[in-house]
């Protein structure tokens, strides 16, 4: 019996403590059929890769509304190689200025939504690039 | 990878995407797991239900950390459900747990119940026997927040707390035909809060009927937590130790671990079953002619269901 469901773990790194938006995203991902691991405030990037690794998931969105995303992505995506996780996609979202997006694509991070975005649009890029 | 030979080592990655395939029910995984069964059966099991928000995960959380203290490599795996509806979940037990994310010797896996129902998922069983092979001393597997059917944990772990909460008095009476015949150890969690006393008053009224006929039957205790404030979770340890050497020193575990085997044998049997069944039957004309008469009720689905399996089976009928 095939039962392929999408697994995404939503992430909340450092002292950031803006949920709201992490649980709406979390929300809407699961009322269209995705499995989501929620790993709650306060994760270093080491516990949230670790958390992606044990859960075995597809996916990382991770919310910063803390201005930290500049170290808190590339971090992600560090560990995420070191381990051997380089296929699961990074995705994320928050108050991130508009140029400081292309610098953080580079390095490997697949799309960052910013406040207002409508969730289909996530739901696209999920549709698109995770499954 | 090689996902059975890194398991065995106790890498992580292998054995968190193992499980994976096991939950997706890839044949590839069951080969896999094959490869690794000789080396379970080693784990101590153990069952965390109750209702929901009783406190499950943050005692698993706690529970977590005395067993750490005690040196002993944890798995657990947690179960929410799964969404009817969309068919998604959000996975939130991992919440409470998430300080042990950077310790190597825990490894937590959640799991959705994909419409599964008795309160675990299909998969939990692969998934204790994945964990086992790694090398986890004790696995916890925490169930979703039950009601009064949903006891399959029984047939899964050796131990078995049922965690309660202050102010379900008239909620224990209604429980004790459920939920309260399954524990071997029973948890009034929140105990900070008004009205515990009278709960483990009541548990132990309602236990005590259910083992005074009987000198050498377990006499589940019953124990206070606050687990918020990890008060009373040494005690729950040495709890689950004590039925452990009372289990073992009367044969009970022994005797509970073949009947969860033949638990587990015969779920495989009937889902293999029904899938082989299936699989030979759908695309057959006589298969589509029977959904067609069941629809419109000229079949009733006693005779049909009859009819399929003496076609797959053989020796019956076929008419
Ligand atoms: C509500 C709010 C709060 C609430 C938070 C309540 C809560 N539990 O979440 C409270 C009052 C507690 C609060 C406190 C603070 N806040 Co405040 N807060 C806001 C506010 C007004 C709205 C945030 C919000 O909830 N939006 C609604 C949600 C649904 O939207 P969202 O999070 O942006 O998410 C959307 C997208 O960004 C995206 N998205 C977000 N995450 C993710 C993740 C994934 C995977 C995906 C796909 C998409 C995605 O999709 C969502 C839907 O479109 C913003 C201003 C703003 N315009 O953003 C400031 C803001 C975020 N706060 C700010 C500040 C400074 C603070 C405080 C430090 C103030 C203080 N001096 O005390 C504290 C810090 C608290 C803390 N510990 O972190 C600043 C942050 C500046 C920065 N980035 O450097 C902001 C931007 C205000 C400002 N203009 O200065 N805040
Ligand atoms: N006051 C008090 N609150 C507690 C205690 N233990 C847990 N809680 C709180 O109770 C709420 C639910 O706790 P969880 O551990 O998530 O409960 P659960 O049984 O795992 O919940 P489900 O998995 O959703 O069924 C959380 O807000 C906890 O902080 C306690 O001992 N005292
Ligand atoms: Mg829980």
């Amino acid at each position: 019996m095939k039962q392929k469901k999408v697994r995404v773990l939503i992430a909340k790194p450092g002292l950031d403590g803006h949920d709201r938006g992490a649980k709406v995203v979390a929300r809407f991902l699961q009322e269209n059929g995705y499995e989501v691991i929620y790993t709650g405030l306060h994760q270093s990037p080491e516990q949230i890769v670790n958390a992606a690794l044990q859960e075995a998931v597809d996916a990382i969105g991770i919310s910063v509304l803390s201005g930290s995303h500049n170290y808190v992505f590339p971090e992600v995506m560090k560990l995420l190689k070191e381990r051997g996780m380089g296929d699961v996609v990074v995705f994320g979202g928050g108050t991130i200025p508009e140029e400081d997006i292309p610098p953080l694509l580079a390095t490997g991070v697949k799309a960052l939504f910013r406040p207002g975005t409508p969730l289909e649009e996530v739901l696209e890029f999920m549709k698109e690039n995770v499954g | 990878m090689n996902y059975v030979e890194e398991a065995l080592r106790g890498n992580q990655l292998a054995g968190a995407r193992l499980i994976r395939l096991l939950e997706e029910g890839d044949p590839q995984g069951i080969e896999h797991l094959k490869a690794l069964y000789p080396h379970t059966g080693r784990a101590f099991i153990l069952g965390m239900t109750g209702p929901p928000g009783a406190g499950k995960s943050t005692l698993v959380d706690r529970i977590i950390t005395e067993l750490r203290r005690r040196d002993l490599k944890v798995g657990v795996v947690a179960v929410d459900p799964s969404s009817p509806f969309s068919g998604g979940a959000i996975l939130g037990d991992r919440v409470r747990m998430q300080r042990h994310a950077t310790d190597p010797g825990v490894f937590v896996r959640s799991m959705a119940t994909r419409g599964h129902l008795g309160g675990l998922s299909r998969a939990t069983g692969e998934a204790v026997l994945v964990l086992d092979a790694m090398g986890y001393d004790v696995i916890l597997i925490e169930t979703v927040g039950v009601g009064q059917d949903e006891v399959e944990i029984v047939d899964m772990a050796h131990t078995t707390a049922v965690v309660c909460l202050p102010g379900m008095g008239d909620d224990i009476q209604a429980m004790k035909a459920g939920i309260l015949e399954i524990g071997d150890l029973f948890i009034v969690n929140k105990a900070d809060r008004p009205g515990a006393d009278e709960v483990v008053k009541q548990l132990q009224v309602m236990l005590e009927m259910r083992t005074a006929h009987d000198q050498d039957a377990w006499r589940p205790p019953v124990l206070k937590t606050v687990a918020v404030r990890n008060e009373g979770i040494a005690e729950v340890v040495d709890a689950f130790y004590t039925h452990r050497d009372h289990q073992e020193r009367t044969g009970i575990l022994a005797e509970r671990k073949a009947k969860r085997q033949m638990h587990f044998f015969r779920e495989l049997v009937k889902e293999m079953a029904a899938e082989r069944i299936f699989g030979v039957a759908e695309g057959t004309d006589h298969y589509a002619r029977m959904l067609v008469d069941l629809t419109a009720r000229r079949l009733d689905p006693y005779t049909a269901a009859e009819t399929l399996l003496d076609q797959t089976l053989g020796g019956g009928d076929p008419r």
